[in-house]
């Protein structure tokens, strides 16, 4: 059947846009929209399974399919105006290139999501992994200011645009964003840019985990206009203790009163990193949320943020994390299996603290989903909405948890 | 048979929701409901109901359901895109009442309000906990959150902290036929689908939003407005992007033109602007007191550097209230030289600022109209002013044309046709030149989602074309 199917998409966009992957499956390497389109149509007309890989830097490219479309095709920067702070990147193009795409041109795009370097911007998007960056940048979707998608029956749809302002019409990049790629796939992204920082230096305290979540809420109430305030476990800092960095970055006249007045709120032992010596510490911090099998991300707001440590201290171990002290927001990455991850989703609702699942191999991932639990009401507006981008429900993507399979 | 917008039936029905105060069916009473901030667009509801509770809107919004009536959700009607209007067959919902502001939570920063709060009476209430809720469209004084939501509204103060949908973190919904959904959650995480995201700035299509929860953003402990006038738009322009360049993130820079400037000069809100100059600048940078020293004096540096002729400088609230008196009253100004204004709204990459202006003045010399502009230049966003008497039916034509002229110049220059109105009714027409018709027909098809029997404010921000119901009908 493979084999059959290997044919059809050959005759359909050329031999060499088709090769086979570890586990036997025919996979595509469109270079277009257009080429995605024609391969999700005729997957749609065959009722062939999709499954949808960056560079497999992230989620495991283990979903159960008859066809696999890789974007490691669709890796160009196609167009930087830096004067009008955007750029448009295929949705394959690695992160680390883009950035050093954009800072040739004075430009940068504050998102520094957990993982490699190479992993593409269509995978940080789609799974909404946001770093440090998040504490004054917001999460991945505020970079977002439009993309092209391709639905699961091969339609092309225009989201968005390329301003930085834009209300015409319903906002379905916001879909796209976080929506692991159930929404159909995006190939093109225009992107919200800001210059690069003239200056940037990092503060590094380290103690105890409680003194310094404490420590990030005053550092909040200080009102530093710092770039990051993350909070990193020992192994994710490679330090014999916790870690607090607080990263300024800005002209040199905004980022020096901020460190100043860090510094004098951190106290003795902290060190002052300059960006050249800050690179490698974040850079460290980054590659480390990328091990282990699971990553969870938890909607955590500062003051639960103890709480929600302590839960995951009992149930899971405080191996890897990673938490935006001052503004909320955890991750934690590790190994850990279904029913503690059921657990930890429902002790958590109670608190109004949502758990994604952002990665697991797909025999963990198709029971838990990404998302597994949600609000009133919510299920079957996703359910519709997932039907209006794949028909087919061919895209294989483990959004909702499955019952079951528990 | 379905029951009607006017019918007595459904006005007593309403009444014992809302008490009979709450319903409005003269046309007298019904005249307040008849447009938005914006001229040309004239309708008037069949009904207006004013419920006083979540409660009373729920049954309501279930009544309407059985009934199979259609409505529009109405905040305080500041709307500049004719978006909360309703037709004689709709029942206009105002939520005007549903103004209680439930919590505010100074740790947290996060505060949760009924639709009907006034974006500024958020801010005040926040106020003595050193916090504000950053959106600030220029209507804040009368605008109420829940159609900002709708609208996905901005500010001149967006450039530095975000529009609307970047400030909301979690909506109780009531969907079309009454039922509730609940999106999103304190932190601002979707849990789920980022169904907040995409209910922002749905314009009343996709349901109610009863409970909005939204961020609350430090007062900056220091602010500088600078004031700097131009000889060119397009040097005006290159200041603005050098500015940019440099890493300077100012909280607002807004634009007027010469014609502008004038027009607030010979009015009652004068404020001292230069008339002499082809553009003014407005500034403003905050921060920490040394940052905001600092910044200011490179961005003064640049904008002389960049050939402004004159710099005024303010770090008092009075002084900067004096340099922002002119942009604040910017349209209560035009509102003295001309009968009636049309303030448009669209958008074009900032370095085409300049060419797009001249474009709009020559339009405006084909057409005959005076056409000021005022704009987010920080961001491309344009608000060009049209003056024209709207019972000249001759001129509201030139009016009608000229707009179109400059949505059609905006989209190939590569801009969008609203960054903060929303599309409503008056750019229902240009968004064939914008979307493809696939686009157009997705959203069509996400929006039948929310409201399975497209009752939320019909007709507004898709041409009906390209939705199912009308494809299905086989007309093409």
């Amino acid at each position: 059947v493979n084999e059959r199917i290997a044919r059809q998409l050959r005759e359909l966009l050329g031999e060499a846009a088709v090769e086979r992957t570890a586990d036997d499956l025919p996979r595509v390497l469109p270079g277009s929209t257009e080429a995605v389109a024609a391969t999700c149509a005729a997957a749609h007309a065959s009722g062939w399974r999709v499954r949808v890989e960056g560079h497999g830097s992230w989620l495991p490219p283990d979903a159960p399919a008859d066809v696999v479309i890789s974007t490691a095709g669709l890796n160009q920067v196609t167009r930087i105006d830096a004067a009008d702070l955007v750029a448009t990147a295929q949705a394959g193009a690695p992160l680390a290139r883009l950035q050093l795409a954009l800072a040739a041109e004075g430009m940068w795009l504050p998102i520094d999501p957990p993982g490699r370097p190479r992993r593409s911007i269509g995978s940080v998007v789609a799974t909404g992994t946001a770093g440090p960056l998040r504490h004054r940048h917001g999460p991945v979707r505020d970079q977002v200011l439009g993309c092209t998608i391709v639905t699961g029956d091969g339609r092309v749809v225009q989201a968005g645009g390329r301003v930085g302002k834009n209300v015409a019409g319903y906002d379905l990049v916001k879909l796209q964003a976080g929506g692991f790629g159930a929404f159909g796939i995006m190939t093109e992204l225009h992107l919200r840019l800001r210059a690069l920082p003239a200056w940037e230096m990092t503060l590094v305290a380290q103690g105890e985990r409680d003194s310094l979540t404490l420590l990030a809420r005053e550092l909040r109430d200080a009102n530093l206009d710092a770039a990051a305030i993350e909070l990193l476990s020992p192994a994710v800092a490679d330090h014999s203790s916790w870690v607090l960095g607080v990263r300024v970055a800005g002209t040199a006249d905004a980022v020096w009163p901020a460190i100043e007045r860090g510094e004098q709120l951190m106290g003795h032992g902290t060190s002052i990193l300059t960006r050249e010596q800050a690179t490698p510490f974040w850079q460290t911090a980054s590659r480390a949320m990328g091990g282990g099998m699971v990553a969870l991300r938890f909607g955590v707001l500062p003051d639960g943020l103890d709480e929600t440590l302590d839960l995951l201290h009992q149930r899971v171990g405080l191996g890897l994390v990673s938490a935006g002290a001052a503004e909320g927001g955890l991750r934690w990455c590790g190994e850990s299996d279904v029913p503690t991850m059921r657990e930890l989703r429902q002790r958590l609702a109670a608190r109004e603290v949502p758990v994604t699942l952002e990665r697991a191999p797909w025999r963990i991932r198709r029971i838990t989903g990404h998302f597994g639990l949600y609000r009133e009401g919510v299920a079957p507006l996703v359910g519709q909405l997932r039907r209006q981008f794949d028909p087919g429900d061919l895209l294989q993507v483990a959004l909702d948890a499955d019952d079951d399979l528990g | 048979m379905p029951a009607t917008a006017t019918g007595r039936a459904l006005h007593e029905a309403l009444a014992h929701i809302t008490g009979p105060r709450w319903v409005r069916s003269r046309p007298g009473e019904l005249k307040a409901f008849e447009s938005d901030g914006l001229p040309g667009h004239r309708s008037l509801p069949g009904l207006a109901v004013l419920p006083g509770s979540r409660r009373e809107l729920e049954a309501v919004l279930r009544l309407l359901h059985t009934a199979g009536i259609p409505f529009v959700a109405r905040g305080a009607g500041t709307g500049l895109s004719g978006g909360a209007l309703a037709g004689g067959h709709a029942v206009l919902v105002v939520l005007t009442r549903l103004n209680r502001i439930l919590r505010l939570d100074p740790a947290t920063r996060r505060a949760v309000v009924e639709p009907g709060v006034v974006n500024a009476r958020l801010s005040e209430a926040a106020a003595p906990y050193g916090l504000h809720y950053a959106p600030d469209p220029s209507s804040q004084s009368a605008c109420t959150i829940g159609g900002n939501v709708a609208e996905n509204a901005g500010g001149p103060h967006c450039l530095k902290y975000g529009v609307t949908t970047n400030h909301v973190t979690a909506l109780t919904v009531l969907l079309p036929d009454g039922s509730t959904t609940l999106l999103g959650s304190p932190s601002g995480e979707p849990w789920g689908p980022d169904l907040v995201g995409l209910f922002t700035g749905s314009e009343g299509m996709f349901g109610v939003a009863v409970e909005i929860t939204v961020r609350l953003t430090p007062v900056p402990p220091a602010i500088r407005t600078m004031l700097a006038a131009f000889p060119t738009v397009r040097s005006a322009s290159e200041a603005v992007s050098a500015i940019i360049a440099a890493g300077i993130v100012p909280a607002a820079l807004e634009m007027m033109d010469q014609a502008l400037c004038r027009a607030v000069e010979s009015s009652i809100y004068a404020a001292g602007y230069p008339t002499d100059a082809a553009a003014v600048l407005l500034v403003e940078v905050d921060g920490q007191p040394a940052s905001v020293e600092a910044e200011s004096a490179a961005a003064e540096a640049i904008l002389r550097a960049h050939g402004a002729g004159e710099v005024r400088t303010a770090s008092t609230p009075a002084d900067r209230a004096r340099l922002w008196q002119g942009r604040k009253k910017a349209f209560g100004a035009m509102g003295r030289v001309t009968r009636d204004l049309l303030v448009q709204d669209a958008v074009v990459p900032r370095t085409a600022l300049p060419g797009i202006l001249d474009r709009i003045a020559e339009i405006g010399a084909e057409h005959r109209l005076t056409i000021c502009n005022v704009f987010h230049a920080g961001d491309g966003n344009l608000h060009p002013n049209i003056c024209f008497d709207a019972r000249d039916p001759g001129e509201s034509a030139r009016v009608t044309r000229a707009s179109r002229e400059i949505m059609e110049a905006c989209i190939a220059a590569g801009g969008t046709i609203t960054g903060e109105h929303g599309v409503g009714s008056d750019k229902l027409p240009f968004m064939d030149l914008l979307f493809p018709a696939e686009s157009l027909r997705m959203m069509c098809d996400v929006r039948r989602v929310f409201d399975p029997g497209g009752r939320a404010n019909p007709g507004k921000v898709i041409p009906v074309r390209h939705c199912r119901e009308w494809r299905a009908g086989g007309v093409t």
